[in-house]
């Protein structure tokens, strides 16, 4: 799969907090929490984000609460994958359990600016920076977090292995 | 091997494991609360699954906008309700009937040393003072949890923090944790357990131990653990009637790294906004006002922590200006609390005092604050925006100076009084 879109790079240490405040989990309703994502730190990032978007992070992305509403909250708003650093553990597994993927690339995370056009083939393993003409190289998606985004996340994955039993 | 180690390759039916493997572990218990299990709910009934693994080993608590808020939070509420009733769940729990998840799980006996513990709460980490392995989770692996009673997981490394010689006066089991998040930062333990031990651990009380534990995850842990001794055997007992197994790290254990603290050197602790990490000693600290203190949450809402908090207060008043919010940590502590007196010494010193509720923790209801707005809080992380508005903060620190800052209307600790 062949991603491309704009890059809204933020800093380390974004917590699931500011990705979708607590204020607004009273719904579970994707579109409505996308409507209230990151609005703590960048009150714009609704009116800049379009469908295919990448987001770009430093270090320690998606710390603190266990709220799969964040990824859900990205996800709904448009971001296709995010780069960062790197990511906090259970945030990691929510993102892959609902099908956003996630690359972690010092690199591509460090130099990727924001409103970059960038491009990422998840297959290849490779960021394109084509604002700059640079390359990112990374380990291809693995193992179980491979799995996940291939049967489309972690709910169809426990309903064949229950057809299965 | 570790504890952490030892647990999982139990759980997982195998002799050993080893460190970066992924294994497949049996769960005992899995918990989700008011703001994960709804989402957890529709993906358990698109994965066609009928019915939970066991009704008795699945746990909802209704906790965070409880009393209900406003008619989502109700709603919510209710479908968890609902869905307990359709699964006959043994254990649903909302205000009334319970508390704080963190604190009525261990109180009511439903973990135990050695048992694996997955939550959709991030601070699910807390029962490893237990000596149990429990981690959070999000909703959709809660869900395949309640499918499925089992869980995959990639083994962490251990990092073991050793504290040694005696605790200063009003120094706690929060400044401990807080020094050591302030030492290796946010995400000094990523994907890691924690292991916490040495002789001021053992000595003491599981109220402190929880609160160690319960912010393990504020060093990005996956789990915090703390081996068993007779003082957790003695709570545990207290409890239950059901069997466990006691597991305990081996001498020729392999840890990624050592650190050893003499707690002597350790005074109380703040962190500053807003990372759990930017922290510093009381002494350290300077003017700072403030307009609210909250004592209570999942890391110090308990009895013990009223206690600490009622010493301070009983014959002093709140600084004009501030409101402390005291919200203990479940009905059984409010209760007890209120036998013991504390509710009286916090209302006339002008506190108010809350139903058991997460409310202010996360800035859901009950004390939120105002653009500008400054709160010290015995909480557990201090986020933009965790306690309301973007551009209100919240400082975190140990009952005793959250206590102590609410008289003075200034962060400082009890012996400035
Ligand atoms: S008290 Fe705060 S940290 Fe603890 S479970 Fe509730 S919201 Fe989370």
């Amino acid at each position: 799969m062949l991603i491309q879109g704009k890059a809204h790079k933020y800093g380390d240490h974004i917590d699931t907090d500011v990705i979708i405040p607590a204020r607004y989990l009273n719904t579970t309703d994707p579109d409505e929490l996308a409507g209230h994502c990151m609005e703590d730190i960048d009150s714009d990032f609704l009116s800049k984000v379009a469908r295919g978007d990448v987001m770009v992070a430093g270090k320690n992305f998606g710390c603190g609460s266990s709220r799969e509403h964040a990824p859900i909250a990205i996800k709904a708003a448009g971001i296709a994958v995010v780069i960062a650093e790197s990511f906090a553990r259970i945030f990691y597994r929510n993102a892959f359990n609902i099908g956003l993927p996630l690359i972690e690339s010092a690199e591509a995370a460090a130099g990727i600016s924001d409103g970059d056009e960038v491009e990422v083939s998840l297959e290849e393993g490779v960021v394109r920076n084509l604002t700059t003409g640079e390359e990112y190289a990374f380990a291809p998606i693995t193992g179980i977090a491979a799995e996940l985004l291939e049967v489309g996340g972690l709910r169809e994955r426990v309903r064949q292995q229950l057809v299965g039993q | 091997m570790t504890i952490t180690e030892k647990i999982l390759a139990q759980a997982a039916g195998r002799d050993e494991v080893r460190p970066g493997e992924f294994v497949t572990c049996k769960l005992d218990l899995v918990m989700a609360n008011d703001i994960t299990a709804p989402i957890a709910i529709e993906e358990f009934e698109k994965m066609d699954a009928g019915q939970v693994f066991d009704r008795d080993k699945v746990v909802l608590v209704a906790d965070h906008f409880t009393p209900c808020k406003d008619i989502k939070s109700a709603m919510q509420v209710k479908l968890l309700r609902d869905f307990a009733h359709s699964q006959g769940l043994t254990h649903f729990y909302e205000a009334q009937t319970g508390g704080i998840e963190h604190i009525i799980l261990p109180d009511k006996g439903l973990v135990l040393p050695g048992e694996v513990v997955i939550g959709a709460d991030s601070h699910t980490c807390t029962y490893g003072a237990l000596g149990a392995f429990a981690t959070g989770v999000g909703s959709t692996d809660f869900a395949a949890g309640m499918a499925l009673g089992e869980c995959w997981f990639r083994v962490p490394a251990s990092r073991k923090f050793i504290f040694t010689g005696q605790l200063n006066e009003w120094v706690s089991g929060k400044d401990l944790i807080l020094y050591t998040i302030g030492q290796i930062g946010v995400d000094g333990a990523r994907y890691m357990a924690m292991e916490f031990a040495g002789p001021v651990i053992e000595r003491m009380d599981m109220a402190g131990r929880f609160t160690i534990c319960n912010m393990a995850i504020e060093a990005g842990a996956k789990n915090g653990i703390i081996v068993p001794d007779d003082t957790t055997l003695d709570w545990v007992n207290s409890r239950t009637t059901r069997d466990f197994q006691v597991f305990r790290s081996d001498e020729d254990a392999q840890y990624a790294e050592i650190y050893e603290w003499d707690a002597g050197n350790i005074e109380p602790q703040v962190a500053f906004p807003h990372l759990p990490e930017n922290t510093c000693g009381i002494s350290e600290v300077g003017e700072i006002t403030i307009d609210q203190a909250v004592i209570g949450a999942c890391t110090n809402g308990r009895l013990e922590d009223l206690r600490i908090a009622a010493q301070i207060l009983k014959g002093r008043q709140v600084a004009d200006g501030v409101r402390c919010i005291i919200i203990p940590g479940s009905q059984q502590i409010h209760l007890q609390a209120t036998r013991e007196g504390l509710v009286e010494t916090f209302l006339e010193a002008g506190c108010l005092v809350s139903t058991p509720t997460c409310g202010p923790c996360l800035g859901g209801h009950m004390g939120i604050l105002a653009a500008g707005e400054r709160a010290i809080s015995t909480t557990n992380r201090n986020f933009v925006g965790r306690m309301g508005h973007p551009e209100s903060e919240v400082y975190l620190a140990s009952p005793a100076v959250a206590a102590a800052s609410a008289v003075a209307g200034k962060i400082c600790g009890p012996e400035e009084l």
